[in-house]
C-alpha cells in the first residue's frame, strides 16, 4: 500500500519535472525571436484589456448591472479571468490533441518515458499567455482598491483559495475536453463553450441569468465554484439559488473531485486511442 | 474565362472541404449558441435598465447578439479561416511553390475563403439564429428585400474580413511564429466589430471613430441593415463603406505581399 502510493507520487513528480523541461524548451525557442516575442506579449496584454473596456462602456450607461456595481463586477471579472488565465497558461494548448489524434502523431508521445498528460499539456507552451493572467490580476487589484470590504483573514484566505481552485477547475475542463476528443476528434470547439464561454459567464453577476442556467453551472458543470459562490460570500451577498452557506467554502473540495474525474476520463480516453490506420 | 472557372472550382472546393467535417460543425453551432445565451442575458439586463440604448430597443439588441453569433464563423472573427494554413505554408516555405503557380496568390485564397464562408453561413449561421429566435423575442424583418440587402452586406463583410486576415497572415513572413498575431487579430476583431457590444453604444467621439474602422464593416453594418437601423440610402452608403475598405485593404495586401516576397528567404534550403 505504502509502496504503491510512493510509486504513484514518484510518477507524478516526474510528470511535473518533465512538464518543466518541455515548457522550458518551448520558452527558449520562443525567446530565440526576442523582438517578436516582446511585441506580441505587449500587444496581447494591451488588447486583452479591450475585453474589460466593454464592461466599462456598459457601466458608462448604467449605475448597476443586475444589482452589482462596477467594482463588484470587476471583482468577478478579475477572479474569473485570473483563474482561467492560470489554466490557459499551463494547459491552454490541450485542444491541439484533436489534431494529434487525427493524424496519429500522438504515437510519438506514447513511446517516450514521460506521462502523456504532461507532454500534451506542455506541448507548445506559450509564455505570452501570461498576458491574460496579468490582465485578470490587474483588474482584480483595481477592484480590491475600489471595493469597501473589511479584509479579515478568512476573506483573504477565501479569495486566494478561490483563484487556485478556480484555476484547477478550469484546468480539469481542459483535460476533460481533451479526453473527449479521443472519441469525437473534430469536436474541439465544444470545449470553447465551457472554457471561454465559462470565463465570460462568470465575469457577470449570476443575477443576470436564468435560474436554470445558474443551476446548471452549480450542479452539472461546477463552474459556479470557480468564483461565483465564494465571491458572493466575499462581497457579502446572497446567492440567487439560496444554497446553504457552507457551499461557498466548498471550492477546493470541488476542485479535487474534478481532478479525480478528469484523471479517470483521461485514462479511459487514452486507452481508447487506436492510432491511424495508414 | 478559364481563370474564372479555376477560381470557381477553388471556391467550391473550399465549401466542400468545410462541409466534410460535420461533427466540427455541430460543435461550432453548440459553442455559438452557448455564447449567444450568455450575451443575450447580459444585453437583456443592460437594455432593461436603459431602453433605447444605442438606438436599439430590447428586441433589436437581442437580435444583434444572435446576428453576431450567426456571422461569427462566416466572417471568421475568431480565426478558423484560410489564414492558419496560409501562415503554415509561409513558415514551412511551401508558399514558394504557390508563388510559382500561374495564379494570383491573393485571389486563390480569396476564392477558397469565400467557399468556406458560404458553408459557414449555412452550416453555422442558420441553427444558432433559429435557437435564438425560439428562446427570445427577436426583431427579424419579414420583407425579402431587407434580407437581400443583408445578404449583399454579408458578402461585402466577408471581403473586408478576408482582406484584414490576409494582412495579418502576411506578418508570418517576418515573425515566423504567428500565433501571437492571430490572438491579436481576434481580440481586435471581437472588440471593434461590435461582437462584444454594438458600436453605437460606445461613448462620444470614440464611438464615432470606431464606426469608421474596417472591423465595423464586418458585423455592425450588416447587422444594422437587417435590423432596419439602416434604410434606403443608408443601406447603399453602408455597402459603399464596406466596398471602400475592401478595395483599400486588398490594395495594401498586394503591396505588402510584393514587399514580403522580395525580401524573404525561404527557410529549409
Amino acid at each position: 500500500m505504502v509502496e504503491a502510493i510512493r510509486r504513484r507520487a514518484a510518477v507524478f513528480l516526474w510528470g511535473v519535472r518533465a512538464y518543466g523541461f518541455i515548457a522550458g524548451m518551448w520558452v527558449r525557442s520562443t525567446l530565440a525571436y526576442r523582438t517578436s516575442f516582446l511585441i506580441m506579449a505587449t500587444g496581447n496584454l494591451l488588447t486583452t484589456f479591450l475585453d474589460f473596456v466593454g464592461i466599462m462602456i456598459m457601466f458608462s450607461h448604467v449605475e448597476t448591472l443586475g444589482g452589482f456595481t462596477l467594482a463588484e463586477v470587476a471583482f468577478l471579472y478579475g477572479t474569473s479571468s485570473t483563474a482561467f488565465g492560470l489554466a490557459d497558461l499551463f494547459l491552454g494548448t490541450f485542444d491541439r490533441i484533436g489534431t494529434r489524434i487525427r493524424d496519429g502523431t500522438l504515437d510519438t508521445l506514447l513511446v517516450r518515458p514521460v506521462p502523456v498528460l504532461a507532454q500534451v499539456a506542455a506541448d507548445r507552451f506559450a509564455l505570452r499567455r501570461l498576458g491574460r493572467v496579468a490582465q485578470g490580476g490587474a483588474v482584480l487589484v483595481w477592484s480590491l482598491l475600489r471595493l469597501d470590504i473589511e479584509w479579515t483573514a478568512g476573506r483573504v484566505l477565501l479569495t486566494a483559495a478561490m483563484l487556485v481552485s478556480g484555476g484547477v477547475i478550469f484546468g480539469c475542463v481542459f483535460v476533460l475536453g481533451g479526453a473527449f476528443q479521443f472519441w469525437a476528434q473534430d469536436a474541439s470547439e465544444v470545449q470553447n463553450a465551457f472554457t471561454y464561454g465559462g470565463t465570460t459567464l462568470l465575469q457577470y453577476p449570476p443575477t443576470l441569468f436564468a435560474r436554470e442556467l445558474v443551476r446548471g453551472v452549480v450542479f452539472v458543470v461546477p463552474l459556479a465554484f470557480v468564483n461565483w459562490l465564494p465571491a458572493l460570500r466575499v462581497l457579502g451577498r446572497e446567492d440567487p439559488l439560496g444554497l446553504p452557506g457552507w457551499v461557498d467554502l466548498a471550492s477546493p473540495a470541488v476542485a479535487l473531485v474534478c481532478c479525480a474525474l478528469a484523471g479517470l476520463a483521461w485514462r479511459r480516453g487514452l486507452r481508447a486511442y487506436r492510432s491511424t490506420g495508414s | 474565362m478559364r481563370l474564372l472557372l479555376l477560381y470557381s472550382t477553388v471556391l467550391r472546393g473550399g465549401f466542400r472541404r468545410y462541409a466534410t467535417y460535420r461533427v466540427a460543425t455541430v460543435a461550432g453551432v453548440f459553442t455559438n449558441t452557448v455564447f449567444g445565451f450568455i450575451l443575450a442575458y447580459t444585453f437583456q439586463a443592460l437594455w432593461s435598465e436603459r431602453p433605447r440604448l444605442g438606438g436599439y430597443d430590447e428586441a433589436q439588441a437581442l437580435t444583434f447578439v444572435w446576428i453576431g453569433q450567426a456571422m461569427l464563423a462566416t466572417v471568421a472573427l475568431m480565426g478558423g479561416g484560410f489564414e492558419e494554413e496560409f501562415q503554415q505554408r509561409i513558415r514551412t516555405g511551401d508558399v514558394a511553390v504557390d508563388l510559382y503557380r500561374p495564379i494570383d496568390l491573393q485571389l486563390w485564397w480569396l476564392a477558397s475563403d469565400l467557399g468556406r464562408a458560404g458553408f459557414h453561413l449555412l452550416g453555422r449561421g442558420v441553427a444558432p439564429m433559429a435557437v435564438g429566435a425560439f428562446a427570445f423575442d427577436l426583431a427579424l424583418p419579414s420583407e425579402p428585400s431587407v434580407w437581400a440587402a443583408f445578404a449583399v452586406s454579408v458578402l461585402l463583410a466577408v471581403l473586408v474580413s478576408f482582406a484584414v486576415r490576409y494582412l495579418f497572415a502576411l506578418c508570418a513572413f517576418w515573425l515566423l511564429d504567428s500565433h501571437g498575431v492571430s490572438t491579436l487579430s481576434t481580440l481586435l476583431g471581437v472588440f471593434f466589430s461590435g461582437m462584444l457590444l454594438p458600436l453605437t453604444v460606445f461613448p462620444g467621439s470614440f464611438g464615432e471613430a470606431v464606426q469608421q474602422l474596417p472591423w465595423a464593416a464586418m458585423l455592425q453594418v450588416p447587422a444594422d441593415v437587417l435590423l432596419g437601423a439602416r434604410e434606403g440610402g443608408d443601406v447603399v452608403a453602408g455597402w459603399g463603406f464596406q466596398l471602400g475598405w475592401a478595395a483599400v485593404l486588398f490594395a495594401v495586401g498586394r503591396a505588402v505581399q510584393a514587399l514580403a516576397v522580395r525580401r524573404v528567404v525561404v527557410q529549409g534550403g
